[in-house]
């Protein structure tokens, strides 16, 4: 019954998709075209690396707010190190390695010391956010190597995709396959449906656990990078509020809040359809503080709209069972 | 008589006709294309300094028949900018005048809009001199050094030239503010030396309100707060010094205020005394400088070199090192002048 449900979903999710490419098309001579396109890959590139990793820990059962913070903490590194004289290749190391210890931080918190995911990462949320004034200041680092920002605004040559793609489409890729067709999916799936049972039958959830906030954290690092170059600039106080859109996509995408449910095309079409609403709603003149509304209305419809679906099941259950 | 009453009637509708031939529609201005299509893109939509800014520019597109459109974020940041200027691209506008929210983040995509064929020139704040070559010119009210040092003078006129200052800024990554405040520091060393900074240095004596007004408001408090002997808060930006005024006011807070005001927005606090003195340059001429500069340039005959000039309306402007354009010294606004100007701007 569970499997039939999240299929459905998926299905509803690309032809949401399909649908907003189709009107767009139609309301806006400027939105089906590639250099359109290839803003909005831009524009949801840094989202959709972050919803990777988070589709699984909210499969898992755990949640993440603090990413944006992990995501600007990144940048505010590499800016640091950049400022303070390491080469621009070592500073990007050290900025993932610093979104690779928040993400530890927090699943050290939630599964040793044994707090509540929700309230350990809205802390760090702050946490990491303070941070990154500590190290920049109010002063954003802006002189950047010229032959790095050029992958963060430029198309890769001869083709319409910009160059934050390849790592775009190489961690979806992976992502995808170890969550469908590996034991470590399996195991996020089982975590989520039922943590005793999964602890019960070996897996080991508590390890499992820490090491998808690890991942969570490095991911958003990697995003952080691409912001970074995106902008040409590491400053205090980028990407504020990403983790509503992040969530947002990835409960879009089919990922049940209580866990257990979901996959990671659902997510993939999630990202893109908010990406393709928002250049819909900017290419019509729609005011900016529109998109935000829009942001929120999906994050609600799919939160309720499977409950719904839940109850009308229940009840034509109950029907047919009085029926007989 | 009806013959000659026909005549003359006959007379006046060719005479009419010849007229609307003779004259054109849109009365272009020699030298620029007409019809271009502008985007005239401010820091932040809400903000009545850009609302002014943007009426210059408005006059600047009827007397060269340009079709321009006014748009922006909500907040004031580089990267909200940035969706912006995607758009503008994807619009496929001609032209771009932009007041940089962010003095490089936004570059990226200037040089993007650039590779499209889009002509940009920055007005009232510039990108980071090294990124330069991202827009044609950039046209500036007056030299950084001279706003701000200025500013200190105002202010120390009002404290009676002793006392510690603080200074409450728009956000950390505009070049403008950030240039003003530079040239504040070894100028009151200099020139007040019986006047200090709250917090030792002036980087250290900044806050930033990012140009919103509930955080500028939330920032005066705590400069009160943290420092309760400060006698004095410049604020080089409309939204800081008007949050401020109506902060001082409504807590009669004994901090003198000064900085860069609107007068419209400003004239009951200086009429009430809560503000002895702002100053500003006139935002509409920014404005109409800027359109003419991009369009002049859109057009082919004006390149942005150093030392070379262009018409704006009247005047001739020259550019100067860097590419920029200095408009001229700013205004002061007292309670014997504010009148006349807060009906202007």
């Amino acid at each position: 019954m569970k499997k039939k449900y999240t299929f459905g979903w998926d299905q509803g999710v690309t032809a949401f998709l399909a649908i907003t490419v189709v009107v767009g098309s139609f309301v806006s001579e400027y939105f089906a075209n590639f250099d359109n396109l290839s803003f909005v890959i831009q524009d949801i590139a840094e989202i959709a690396i972050i919803a990777l990793a988070m589709t699984y820990l909210i499969i898992a059962g755990e949640i993440d707010l603090s990413v944006a913070s992990i995501l600007s903490l990144t940048s505010a590194t590499i800016g640091f190190l950049f400022r303070n004289g390491t080469s621009f290749e070592m500073a990007i190391v050290g900025g993932l390695l610093v979104g690779l210890l928040c993400g530890l931080l927090n699943g050290y918190l939630v599964t040793v010391v044994g707090l509540p995911s929700l309230a350990v990462t809205i802390g760090t949320l702050a946490l990491f956010r303070g941070l990154c004034y500590a190290l920049l200041g109010n002063e954003p680092v802006n002189e950047l190597p010229e032959n790095w920002i050029v992958l963060g605004y430029e198309n890769i040559p001869g083709t319409f995709l910009p160059w934050s793609t390849i790592p775009l489409a190489i961690l979806a890729a992976i992502a995808w396959i170890v969550l469908h067709y590996t034991r470590i999916g399996r195991w996020t799936f089982a975590i989520g449906i039922n943590p005793e049972a999964a602890k019960f039958s070996g897996i080991p959830v508590a390890r499992m656990k820490l090491g998808l906030f690890a991942m969570t954290g490095l991911m958003s690092g990697v995003a952080g990078v691409v912001y970074t170059l995106r902008f040409a600039s590491a400053s205090p106080d980028g990407a504020v509020g990403f983790e509503l859109s992040v969530i947002a996509a990835v409960l879009f995408g089919g990922v049940a809040i209580a866990g257990g449910i979901g996959t990671l095309w659902g997510v993939l079409a999630a990202v893109l359809s908010l990406g393709a609403i928002r250049s819909v709603l900017q290419l019509i003149d729609f005011s900016a503080n529109a998109l935000l509304v829009v942001s929120g209305a999906l994050l609600l419809i799919s939160v309720v709209v499977p409950r719904a679906i839940e109850i009308y099941q229940s009840r034509r259950k109950s029907a047919f069972v009085t029926k007989i | 008589m009806i013959k000659k009453l026909a005549k003359v009637a006959a007379a006046a509708i060719v005479g009419a006709l010849v007229a609307t031939a003779v004259t054109p529609a849109s009365a272009a201005v020699p030298g620029i294309k007409t019809g271009l299509k502008i985007a005239i893109m401010p820091k932040a939509v809400n903000i009545g300094y850009f609302t002014a800014w943007d009426k210059g520019a408005q006059k600047a597109c009827k007397e060269i028949g340009a079709k321009c459109t006014y748009l922006g974020p909500t907040e004031a940041t580089g990267p909200a900018q940035v969706q912006f200027i995607n758009k503008v691209i994807q619009q496929k506008y001609d032209v771009l005048v932009i007041s940089a929210a962010d003095q490089n983040a936004i570059v990226p995509s200037l040089k993007k809009a650039k590779a499209a064929g889009i002509t940009v020139v920055t007005s009232d704040a510039d990108v980071a001199a090294a990124s330069a070559s991202s827009r044609v010119v950039s046209v500036l009210p007056a030299a950084s050094d001279r706003i701000g040092t200025a500013e200190v003078d105002w202010i120390a006129e009002a404290v009676g030239k002793k006392g510690s200052i603080a200074v409450l800024s728009a956000s950390a990554t505009a070049a403008n503010q950030n240039a003003w405040i530079a040239a504040m520091g070894p100028y009151l060393t200099k020139k007040y030396p019986n006047m200090s900074w709250v917090g030792g240095t002036v980087e250290k004596s900044t806050f930033y309100g990012d140009d919103d007004a509930t955080k500028s408001t939330a920032q005066f408090a705590a400069i009160l707060s943290q420092y309760p002997d400060v006698a004095g808060i410049i604020s080089p930006t409309t939204v800081g010094v008007l949050a401020a005024a109506i902060e001082k006011k409504a807590k009669n807070a004994k901090v003198k205020v000064t900085g860069l005001g609107l007068p419209s927005q400003m004239a009951p606090y200086i009429e009430d005394g809560t503000v002895e003195k702002v100053g500003l340059w006139n935002p509409i001429d920014l404005g109409y400088v800027a359109v003419y500069a991009a369009a002049r340039a859109e057009s082919g005959t004006f390149k942005g070199t150093v030392g070379s000039s262009f018409l704006a309306g009247k005047k001739t402007y020259k550019v100067t090192k860097g590419g920029v354009v200095f408009l001229g010294d700013p205004f002061t606004f007292t309670k014997s002048n504010i009148a006349t100007f807060k009906a202007i701007y």
